[in-house]
């Protein structure tokens, strides 16, 4: 009976980091878009995600609407601010030295989460614990609305960006210029334009990633900087440029996460996912989809 | 001669800061700006010189902070002894990411320089040998002066001298031997100067431990001068943040870039902290962060670059041109 209790619970800790893999598969496909089609690491990546979280908080609260409006409200706000990042900042670093097109995202990441930090203060926040409807029983696990909503979305979203990446014009366009930029305008695709709409892909899915969370996640300013590294770990793992590959990367990470948290204890979560990491970089670093 | 008049004159203001400016505030404002500058020129060595932006520099600030206090609270010992071992530990994880990462384009370092220093931070924290959340103290009271724990600021503006002397003297030795070829010639094409047989990898390993370990001093010296560590202190990433705005803004890659970033951001920041009390510091790296993004976005080179411009455009007039070329410094 207790190894029967003890596999069941461990079914419930799985299916749990499935969910929340899902939503670090969103962010990091993001970010793995953009480092695979302009070679730019984007340093403010989680930050973006934390923006996001705030953005539905603020909705939540002023209004008092639910997750509903808040999701699309922070998606498109993201977007908006993936596009004036690309147009005021990236587009001049991306030709410079390494040093800049590094301090430039890193800069960023520390502009967006201290304006927070000054402005909320450094404070945990989070929303109301019922606010997607509480948690139901299904097929005798316990799941919180919340997260199944969160992960849901958050699959069938990366699924369709890899969809549009593949299976469309304008995702054809955008491999064009990853591939060659002065190719691609010689055939008629404007590179500015395809590297800015990537930039509102990319930032709109941490927005709407931060959305998602922000219902069962703490919100706190510095949520950014673990997040950005899970994003990290997430694309190295995967193979960067890689929508399919941050996807299975995501899920695995976010059920090591859960596992680790369950069996060795909820601070050691990071810590064995820092060390997955720096293994993966000494042992395996074009990631477990790449070629060798 | 004359050329040796300016250096001069401002080489004789930094010994004589403390005694004419005389008071507390000042004289520990001065130790401040020398500690960072020490630490920023480290970075300089792997950042500046090699062009691998470490965005961890904290996690070698700590070993050393945490390797001379822990000598202290473990066995008694004077804080100095820690120093070796702090160095020691410090190029060993210097190796353990520099490694696999050097070998890869510079985004995979700097990511994992990031994800190593908050792993640091995260064991150190939940570790009760190091004193977990609360930190490791030095001595209180001084029992002889090999625990350098002094009241006054004025043998801390002395001693950080000193070793900011032998940073800058390392690194110039660094710049114009064999090694500092390599890495100029790595930073402006890696693949160029593979082919024509520079030893890439090792070259930045080599200087990557190189500044991992004159880090871990700086670091070991910021206990010294507080008495204690804490995870935030000695870990958070707002010291790699602090470290690394310093370089870039002076000049990264300049002999005398970072010194001329502490002595411009330290007062500031310690100014901004006196006048706005706790609720500055928030606004304190918000301002960072801008600095950061204008110097990305318009001049990568930092100010040291700027004024070197400027000078070489007015130092055109025949003459003048000569006595520059001499003076200018050997990093582009």
């Amino acid at each position: 009976m207790a190894r029967g209790q003890m596999s069941f619970i461990l079914v419930q800790v799985i299916v749990g980091g499935l969910l929340l893999g899902a939503v670090y598969a969103l962010f990091s496909s993001g970010l793995t878009l953009v480092w695979g089609m302009m070679n730019i690491v984007n340093f403010a990546h989680g930050d973006f995600v934390m923006l996001g979280m705030y953005a539905a908080f603020v909705v939540f609260t002023l209004f008092g609407v639910g997750p509903l409006a808040g999701v699309p409200f922070a998606t498109l706000l993201l977007a908006l601010l993936g596009v004036v990042v690309y147009f005021a900042l990236i587009r001049d670093i991306m030709k410079g030295p390494m040093l800049a097109q590094i301090l430039g995202t890193f800069g960023l990441a520390l502009l967006l989460r201290y304006s927070v930090f000054w402005w909320f203060g450094a404070n945990f926040l989070s929303l109301p614990q019922d606010i997607v409807g509480g948690t139901f029983a299904f097929l005798g696990l316990r799941i919180e609305a919340s997260r199944l909503l969160a992960g849901v979305v958050a699959l069938f979203v990366t699924l369709g960006l890899h969809l549009l990446l593949t299976r469309t014009s304008l995702g054809s366009k955008m491999l064009a210029v990853a591939e060659d930029a002065t190719a691609a305008q010689l055939m008629g695709i404007r590179p500015d334009t395809m590297q800015a709409i990537a930039w509102a892909i990319a930032a709109g899915a941490t927005g709407l990633a931060g959305a998602l969370i922000a219902t069962f996640f703490y919100i706190v300013p510095t949520v950014g900087e673990t997040l950005g590294i899970v994003a990290f770990v997430t694309v190295s793992l995967g193979g960067f440029g890689s929508v399919p590959g941050a996807l299975i990367a995501g899920l695995l990470i976010g059920v090591i996460e859960s596992l680790s948290a369950y069996l060795i204890g909820d601070v050691y979560k990071d810590i064995v996912v820092y060390v997955l990491f720096l293994s993966f970089l000494w042992f395996r670093p074009q990631g477990l989809m790449g070629k060798t | 001669m004359r050329r040796f008049l300016w250096p001069a004159l401002l080489l004789a203001l930094i010994v004589a800061y403390p005694l004419v400016f005389s008071t507390p505030f000042l004289q520990r404002l001065g130790a401040l700006v020398l500690l960072y500058a020490i630490a920023a020129s480290s970075w300089n060595v792997i950042g500046g010189y090699a062009g691998q932006v470490s965005v961890g520099h904290a996690v070698f600030f700590g070993c050393g902070a945490y390797a001379a206090m822990g000598a202290y609270a473990h066995f008694g010992l004077s804080p100095l002894v820690g120093i070796p071992a702090g160095i020691v530990l410090a190029a060993g994880i210097a190796a353990i990411v520099g490694v696999p990462t050097l070998r890869l384009s510079g985004h995979y370092f700097s990511m994992a320089t990031i994800a190593v220093a908050e792993l640091v931070r995260l064991v150190v924290t939940n570790t009760d040998y190091l004193g977990a959340a609360v930190g490791l103290s030095g001595p209180t009271v001084p029992r002889n002066v090999f625990d350098l724990s002094f009241i006054s600021a004025l043998p801390y503006y002395y001693l950080f001298l000193v070793v900011l002397a032998v940073t800058l003297l390392i690194t110039w030795w660094m710049a114009n031997s064999r090694m500092g070829f390599y890495l100029r010639a790595i930073r402006d094409s890696e693949r160029a100067a593979r082919s024509l047989g520079a030893p890439t990898s090792r070259t930045k390993l080599y200087a990557f431990m190189l500044s991992a370990g004159l880090t871990s001093v700086a670091g070991a010296l910021y206990a010294m001068m507080f008495g204690f560590v804490d995870p935030e202190s000695g870990l958070g990433i707002l010291i790699s943040v602090k470290i690394l705005i310093m370089a870039a803004l002076g000049g990264a890659g300049l002999l005398f870039g970072p010194l001329v970033g502490a002595a411009i951001l330290v007062p500031l920041e310690e100014i901004s902290n006196s006048l706005l009390g706790g609720q500055g510091a928030g606004l304190t790296f918000v301002v960072y962060g801008a600095i950061i993004v204008l110097i990305a976005r318009f001049q990568p080179g930092g100010i040291l670059t700027l004024v070197k411009r400027e000078l070489e455009r007015r130092g055109r007039a025949p003459g003048k041109q000569k006595a520059l070329q001499a003076g200018a410094s050997h990093a582009p």
